[in-house]
């Protein structure tokens, strides 16, 4: 008669009641907030793209700066959805309690669990909308077809949350978090095409970084922020996709296992 | 009208350890019902069961009509639950934890807003409206915790351990809040393990240890069921030399712990009398209560 942690997600519209108490949080900090979200990739983008850039002709037919901000639209999501789905997220499961009073309420971890992914991934869409905007006005955006980058960045979230909430759910303490950021966040920053292009890679890490979400998620911005149609675009957001909904799934599993069994 | 809260045969296990071995017991609709036990005797369990939070492993538990853990959301819309553990929503000023808290119950803003006095008034925070919550004492907090379990207008409370970690002035204001409710009509679920608490609230308890309920009634019943009507406590370290004298051969029953002496007579007047005569040990003639009902039955060793 028990019902298996691995079961089908059935969360309910209920999911939007856990959003709406984190954007009510966030609200009060927005300012700072957003600040910190920008300070980072900006200094990438100011730091290296000026700095490096001007050593540099032109990178993948474009100003080094150009190339930098899509990959630190994609990058700087990335970090977004990480922190929101494992220091956040872990506060408000283990630390505040918050889950547990919610859960006393008429919603289920189902919906706990996936008004957080899409909390999460709703903050990193402002971050990465933010580098967007801030590329747009540099004008290193020629073409409109820049705001098919808009959408990317919500599935790159999507993603990422996922992900990190498999960490939260795997969790004994933020220290736990730190392996994550260490083994897959920073490689992938530096792997996966945000800050040279790929093909400087040896072979076999070329083909490793195609494993990895963000290679996928850069692969889609660099020609959509330079105007250009991504070549074989359905497979780079096909891999995307897949990341995000396998990734919901484990994390959903294992938060279950974690707290109603 | 039915039980708001029937449980039959009910089991749970954490791997190897059963924490709940077949419990049984219901609520009469409007009535206190206190569940005591030592700690680790499965009362926090128990309620995370009846809620729907945990699956059982067997057992049938119908809350408000409905099959829990099935219906259990659709159940918890028309129940307040008070945890053992505050969890306030510390980014949150005290009108800001009722309003999110509400929500999660679909209650439209207006109505919260219209209810929002009447919970602050309760929960004697009305000045504190607007402060975040960290800056509240221990029994604020408790009140508040009260309050928001309120903001549905439940017919049912879950209160685990609702006192605990409160000082006597905070515990009294939240009896006299739990006996309003009762005057409302509202159905209280009480953990505790402190007997005064249970005495004074519960029109009925059932005493819990390891996973079973042993024993089960209206308080002054199970006094008088399990324990001789009166208790003579004397104290010091001559109390045992004086008990195996002369206490021991007077009292149906005597329990040492320390260098505490226990009493339990129907009469005890040879041994307040005698008591007297030495001047020399101090002593506490009073009735039983619930807490010599819980000791006899679960014994005096320590829980942990």
């Amino acid at each position: 008669m028990r019902k298996s942690p691995w079961a089908a997600p059935r969360p309910s519209l209920r999911l939007i009641h856990v959003w709406r108490r984190n954007l009510l949080v966030w609200r009060k900090l927005a300012v700072p907030s957003m600040l910190g979200n920008l300070a980072d990739p900006l200094l990438y983008m100011f730091g290296l793209g000026y700095g490096l850039g001007r050593m540099l002709e032109d990178v993948g037919g474009m100003s080094y700066i150009a190339f930098l901000a899509a990959g630190v639209i994609c990058s700087s999501t990335m970090m977004s959805a990480s922190f929101e789905a494992m220091y956040s997220a872990f506060s408000r499961m283990h630390v505040q309690k918050t889950w547990d009073a919610i859960l006393n309420a008429p919603l289920t971890l189902d919906d706990v669990l996936f008004g957080e992914l899409v909390w999460a991934a709703s903050k990193s869409f402002l971050s990465g909308c933010a580098v967007l905007i801030v590329a747009a006005v540099l004008g290193l955006i020629p073409s409109p077809l820049a705001l098919a980058v808009i959408p990317l960045i919500f599935l790159t979230g999507l993603a990422f949350a996922g992900l990190g909430l498999i960490m939260t759910a795997l969790s004994p303490s933020y220290d736990f978090f730190m392996y994550y950021f260490t083994l897959c966040v920073t490689p992938m920053m530096l792997l996966c095409g945000v800050f040279f292009p790929l093909s400087e890679l040896p072979v076999a890490a070329q083909w490793a970084a195609q494993l990895l979400p963000l290679t996928h998620a850069v692969a889609l911005a660099r020609p959509l922020v330079s105007g250009e149609v991504p070549s074989a675009w359905a497979l780079h957001i096909g891999v995307l996709a897949l990341y995000a909904v396998v990734s919901a799934y484990l994390a959903l599993a294992l938060t279950r296992r974690r707290l109603l069994t | 009208m039915s039980a708001p809260l029937a449980v039959r045969g009910l089991r749970k296990s954490y791997g190897a350890n059963e924490v709940v071995r077949g419990v049984d017991f219901s609520l009469e609709p409007g009535k206190c019902f206190g569940l005591l036990g030592p700690n680790g005797a499965g009362k926090t369990t128990t309620l995370r069961l009846c809620l729907g939070l945990t699956e059982p492993d067997a057992g049938e538990i119908t809350l408000l009509g409905h099959g829990v853990p099935r219906d259990a959301r659709a159940a918890r819309r028309r129940i307040g639950v008070v945890p053992q553990f505050d969890n306030l929503d510390p980014d949150f000023t005290v009108r800001e934890n009722l309003r999110v808290f509400g929500r999660y119950f679909d209650i439209a803003d207006p109505v919260l807003a219209a209810r929002t006095p009447d919970l602050l008034e309760f929960a004697g925070l009305a000045s504190r409206a607007d402060t975040r919550i960290q800056t509240l004492s221990g029994g604020m907090k408790r009140r508040l915790t009260l309050a928001r379990a309120l903001v549905n207008d439940p017919e049912l409370l879950f209160l685990d351990e609702p006192t605990t970690g409160l000082d006597p002035q905070a515990r009294h204001v939240i009896w006299e809040r739990l006996r309003n409710l009762l005057k409302q009509g509202k159905t209280l679920l009480l953990t505790t393990h402190f007997m005064e608490e249970a005495e004074r609230l519960c029109s009925r308890v059932a005493i819990m240890d390891h996973g079973r309920i042993i024993a089960g009634g209206e308080p002054q019943a199970l006094i008088a069921q399990h324990v001789e009507p009166h208790v003579v406590e004397v104290y010091g370290e001559a109390a045992v030399q004086w008990a195996d004298e002369y206490g021991r051969s007077r009292a149906e029953r005597c329990e040492t712990t320390g260098e505490t002496v226990f009493c339990y007579t129907r009469n005890p007047a040879p041994l307040v009398a005698d008591l007297d005569a030495r001047a020399t040990l101090r002593y506490l003639h009073r009735r039983a209560n619930l807490e010599d009902v819980f000791l006899k039955l679960t014994g005096r060793d320590l829980r942990d």
